[in-house]
């Protein structure tokens, strides 16, 4: 047979690809891997083909076990990596034999951990996306211990080393976000702008795939008007009537029904998937476009 | 039956560095503006990863150069009637809602008015949100518009029907949820089929009844 079995699935070990963006129309979060460069590089390190599914763990690892001969990567969040309770190599392909028992500890430092296998793995799939989605329950559940997941056909032909990518993106206890305004900055006050600029936010612990939430400087609103259900993108900063941010990650809502001030980009949301409970967060705002001006 | 486009004003809004939300204002436009972008992306004219209509608004997600598209729309030409009427979806449902009491006395009518009124309109999926398969349906006059509940429930059964402002919703499976309960869909795993193409059965434009079946 060739699969894993998951013998140790952690606080919450998910399966993550490219997720299932072009839905967001039938209320369809768009998932995938929350730290999308650590699962491409992991993946890539591992030989897969762009898109293969890998595990996405939460904290405190996962442990399973190598049904047949395979390549595995562990990336994206730092942590000690065992196979049948030797320690090996952290971020580089390890080669498991059939019934090794590979596991990945605690994260030392950020959130989740990618790992790869060569042939990536095919569980049950929705919409072309193997994915668990936290939010709609798409994909397949997060992993329970005892579970077992089919393994893809192993790649012909490794990556060589001299062909590794650029290095594993480093992990910090505060993270300064590039915050492109709007679209509904004219909901709130005008000094708006200077309270994000000079405000420190932390992570709470009541964050997820869905959105971090963030304790801080409460934003206050000018318009308070009940905004009729609108579409965000990943990355939107929304501000509910009591004021405390959440910053929507990978199975965000794809409507919502109060303003975003804000939205940041690819390489702030993939930070974000690794920022722990306690993690300070600062924006550095991005004037809105000079074609939303209004006229 | 076609109508001459017409010149509504289309505000475009930043939505990240890849992202447009276009406020159409109303939701008539907003409907007529989503169904003007499918077009134009059928036929090539525009690459977005995603298009979500909204209550009065458009997000097109994931579009390499915003700019170009922001610059056309102020002058988009919209057609607000429907190009084409599609067939309507009949939803049977019982109307034995835990709300339907206190609807009928907002209303100032008998439960089983309710039922009349409710399941006389017809109803127009506007978009979707909240959960895959469940669509805001428009169509409801407004003096039947009701709050939400002050208390939202903590778990709704699958095939709920409810009402709070402007819309109607069935929930496609068990969730938390706000809404006035009025009715039961005989049959809600009809609502969401991953193997079916679409996997919605209430689609962004599907017109809908509903009919009172009795137990």
């Amino acid at each position: 047979m060739s699969h894993i079995e998951i013998l140790r699935a952690g606080v919450l070990t998910t399966c993550q690809d490219a997720g299932r963006p072009g839905w967001g129309h039938l209320a369809v979060p768009p998932s995938g891997a929350a730290d999308q460069p650590s699962w491409r590089l992991a993946n890539q390190l591992a030989g897969n083909p762009t898109g293969a599914c890998a595990l996405e763990t939460t904290l405190n690892g996962c442990t399973v076990r190598a049904h047949r001969n395979v390549t595995v990567v562990v990336g994206g969040a730092p942590c000690p990596v065992t196979v049948d309770g030797r320690p090996e190599a952290w971020g580089q392909p390890v080669k498991l034999k059939a019934g090794s028992v590979l596991d990945a500890g605690p994260a030392e430092v950020g959130v989740r951990s990618y790992l790869a296998f060569s042939g990536g793995l095919h569980p049950k799939s929705s919409l072309g996306s193997h994915s668990t989605c936290l939010l709609s329950g798409l994909g397949p559940a997060p992993l329970q211990d005892g579970d077992t997941i089919p393994l893809g056909p192993s790649p012909a032909h490794p990556p060589l080393p001299t062909q590794w990518p650029a290095p594993w993106a480093g992990i910090s206890e505060e993270i300064v976000m590039k915050l492109h305004l709007g679209p509904r900055l004219e909901w709130f006050r005008p000094e708006a702008v200077a309270e994000l600029t000079r405000g420190v936010w932390t992570v709470s612990e009541h964050s997820n795939r869905i959105g971090l939430r963030l304790d801080g400087h409460m934003l206050r609103r000018s318009d308070t008007a009940e905004l009729p259900s609108e579409g965000i993108v990943a990355g939107a900063l929304q501000v509910p009537p009591n004021g405390q941010l959440i910053l929507f990650g990978a199975d965000h809502p794809t409507t919502v029904g109060y303003p975003v001030v804000g939205v940041v980009g690819a390489e702030a949301l993939a930070a974000a998937a690794q920022a722990r409970p306690g993690t300070r967060i600062r924006f550095a705002p991005v004037p809105m476009p000079h074609w939303s001006k209004r006229a | 039956m076609s109508t001459r486009p017409t010149t509504h004003p289309l505000r475009p809004l930043p939505a990240g560095p890849r992202g447009i939300l276009i406020d159409c204002g109303t939701t008539a436009v907003a409907r007529a503006c989503y169904r003007s972008l499918q077009a134009r992306r059928m036929s090539g004219l525009l690459e977005a990863a995603d298009l979500v209509p909204g209550a009065t608004t458009v997000l097109v997600d994931g579009i390499d150069e915003p700019e170009l598209l922001a610059a056309e729309l102020p002058g988009w030409p919209i057609s607000v009637e429907p190009e084409v009427a599609g067939e309507t979806v009949e939803i049977p449902v019982c109307y034995d809602g835990p709300d339907l009491e206190t609807v009928a006395k907002a209303w100032g009518v008998s439960a089983e008015e309710v039922a009349d009124i409710h399941s006389s309109v017809e109803y127009e999926a506007a978009f979707c949100g909240f959960s895959p398969g469940f669509a805001y349906l428009e169509g409801l006059p407004e003096e039947f518009h009701v709050p939400r509940r002050d208390e939202p429930r903590t778990s709704v059964p699958a095939g709920s029907v409810a009402i709070a402002g402007p819309y109607t919703g069935v929930y496609p499976r068990s969730s938390p949820g706000g809404w006035q309960l009025i009715a039961t869909m005989t049959n809600p795993g009809r609502l969401w089929n991953e193997h079916r193409e679409p996997a919605a059965l209430l689609v962004p434009g599907t017109k809908v009844r509903f009919a009172a079946v009795r137990v």
